[in-house]
């Protein structure tokens, strides 16, 4: 009698699920004359970096000033979480998706779902290396790597040692800046690079790294750090060995954080390439899409050298 | 009535909140009982579930392990770097079982032989396997570009994706040797009481040594299901996995001091954690307030399922 009731029972909470699956799927009616509300779903790489709650902001500007419902995942740095997420997204039918990599290879398994769900991609400031993206939206890594290694070579009047600090090996922004600053520093034969080390685009990781570094090496002249959170993390380790004033550091992205490290002498300069507006202008190009505008594929924003002299005159969000 | 009622409550409690979960989910979001999102939910699910089921062994005789996550990532790299080299599907699946039952047994060694809690073995074999996926894949992804090894986690049979299928085997598998063979009676004997179990005659150090190789076997299988997926090995898969498996077996009511518990419900644990990020994702919730729900959710499940317990030790004494 026991397991009889047992078997019952199960039987019957299968059924009530399967009856809550028949009606479960309740078509969406749609009042006519109403402008349909256009879906954007964003699947960001990580949030737990100003850098990219900062593309997240500029995304939730374009939107509100487009009237777009924009849907926000946050894969933790974890390719497998983004292709979970992007997975839901799909189910929620967007009209477009804005991805920005975790990973330029992993994410091709998500882009392909998406393809196979007949929802056109666009990617922002990381690309990817496969499945089809209608277009690419990002900052010249190449030109932002060689823009810093020029102004580095220059501050040191073509002679010294040199520590490179990368971001995340895995995308195409770490792999492109890397190869934009070792191309301009190679044109300077005096200028050597004593440490090469990635510290994955963290603070925390850039400050370990570079307090091995400091302690490795008694003389640096420069350092580069791919962006600015690495170069926020490495001027903590260099002000804590006392070693500021003979270090010349420079970053990339410039965020709020940095614009006041530069302000303070600390930090001598940075790329800007505000995210603010990576978020903004992609939903905006995402917009254009839907409405049935053409998009290049690869549309560059402009990155500009920024120090001291000039850091007011730099827009960085609306 | 009653007894119905308090059947679903104290029997049936974990599957009771799973239900539940599903009616407010249901409620909530139109996108959720669609078949895209079902088969979604239970692809991502069968994931942790599989870590899960090896995690319900060591937890049953009274252990923990923590190393799941990074035996994951090594299973995983390995077992992609043996694909590219080789080009053998079968090679690359056996390396992936072998690395994880190795690694178990590494596991099982120390704690057995060398009389160190569970705790502490495995939380040093975390940091170290972590270690030796960023040595060996120098802290890059691997990526795997033959189909036939993605079909693993992409591919369906019948329609049903493929690693559900390997889910459904699993948790079968780990009913039938947990419920009627004399090792899964060890298991549980075990963890009910240790020093009984040693005066009985059973060998301790073996079945203690054998749950643990079943976990890091059972990883390795979910790291060779994640890179299949993915195509690509990323160094940080799996990390934070071994807690979310832990939770899936508590969730389903194992005890956390061993001797206690049922395979099955750590399914409906694992898919209550499911279907919680699911509709957190489809609701459009800020992620940051979806890890705070998440926790309140595991907190209110594990204090329901001590107050039911008891519920039902009261109502079989009637």
């Amino acid at each position: 009698m026991k397991k009889f009731s047992k078997i019952l029972s199960i039987t019957l909470i299968v059924g009530m699920l399967g009856s809550l699956v028949g009606c479960g799927t309740k078509s969406s009616t749609s009042d006519a004359g109403k402008k349909k509300q256009i879906v954007i779903g964003l699947s960001m790489n990580t949030l737990n970096n100003p850098f990219f709650v900062d593309v997240k902001k500029g995304a939730e500007k374009g939107a509100a000033d487009n009237n777009v419902k924009l849907i926000t995942t946050d894969a933790q740095n974890q390719a497998s979480k983004q292709l979970t997420d992007i997975e839901n997204l799909i189910q929620q039918k967007p009209d477009v998706l804005i991805i920005d990599p975790c990973d330029s290879d992993a994410i091709v398994a998500a882009i392909q779902e998406a393809n196979d769900a007949k929802i056109p991609v666009l990617t922002i400031d990381r690309a990817s290396n496969g499945g089809v993206v209608v277009s690419h939206l990002g900052y010249d890594a190449i030109k932002a790597g060689t823009l810093a290694g020029d102004y580095l070579a220059k501050a040191l009047n073509g002679k010294g040692k040199v520590v490179e600090i990368m971001g995340i090996m895995g995308t195409s922004v770490a792999q492109d800046r890397s190869k934009g600053f070792n191309s301009a520093i190679s044109k300077y034969p005096n200028i050597k690079i004593v440490a090469k080390q990635t510290a994955n685009f963290d603070r925390a990781e850039a400050m370990k790294v570079m307090e091995n570094i400091l302690q490795a090496n008694p003389v640096i002249d420069g350092v580069y750090c791919a962006n600015d959170e690495m170069a926020l993390g490495a001027t903590a380790a260099i002000t804590a060995a006392n070693r500021m004033s003979k270090i010349t550091l420079i970053g990339n992205d410039d965020i709020d954080d940095a614009i006041a490290s530069i302000k303070a002498g600390k930090q001598k300069a940075t790329i800007a390439e505000p995210p603010f507006y990576l978020g903004k202008t992609g939903v905006m190009n995402a917009v254009k899409l839907v409405n049935g505008g053409k998009l290049d594929k690869k549309i560059m924003l402009k990155s500009t050298l920024v120090t001291k002299e000039n850091i007011s005159q730099i827009k960085t969000r609306d | 009535m009653k007894k119905i009622g308090i059947t679903l409550l104290t029997k049936y409690r974990t599957l009771t909140v799973l239900i539940l979960m599903l009616l407010v989910a249901t409620f909530l979001s139109d996108a959720f009982l669609s078949v895209g999102n079902i088969f979604n939910v239970l692809r991502q699910v069968a994931i942790v579930a599989i870590v899960a089921a090896g995690m319900q062994f060591v937890i049953l005789t009274g252990g923990i392990d923590l190393s799941v996550g990074s035996i994951l990532a090594f299973a995983g790299a390995i077992s992609a770097s043996v694909m590219v080299k080789t080009n053998s599907l079968f090679l690359a699946i056996v390396v992936a079982l072998l690395v994880g039952a190795a690694l178990g047994l590494f596991n099982g060694v120390f704690i057995t032989k060398g009389d160190i809690p569970p705790f502490i073995v495995t939380l040093a074999s975390m940091t170290l396997v972590r270690g030796c996926v960023l040595v060996f894949t120098d802290g890059s992804p691997i990526p795997v570009e033959s189909s036939v090894y993605m079909f693993i986690g992409k591919g369906r049979i019948f329609g049903m994706p493929f690693p559900i299928i390997i889910l459904a085997l699993t948790f079968i598998l780990g009913f039938i040797v947990l419920k009627y063979t004399k090792f899964g009676r060890n298991v549980f004997s075990l963890g009910g009481n240790r020093e009984a179990t040693r005066l009985s005659g059973i060998n301790i150090k073996k079945t203690e040594t054998i749950v643990y190789v079943i976990a890091g076997l059972l990883a390795g299988l979910t790291g060779l299901i994640l890179t299949a997926r993915l195509g690509s090995a990323q160094p940080t898969a799996g990390t934070g996995y071994e807690l979310d498996a832990i939770a899936a077996v508590i969730l389903g009511g194992t005890s956390l001091s061993g001797g206690q518990g049922a395979i099955f419900p750590t399914v409906v644990g694992a898919l209550i954690l499911g279907v919680l990020d699911n509709i957190l994702t489809l609701m459009n919730v800020s992620p940051y307030v979806g890890s705070i729900a998440k926790g309140i959710v595991i907190l209110l499940a594990v204090l329901a399922d001590s107050k039911f317990k008891n519920l039902s030790l009261k109502a079989n004494q009637k």
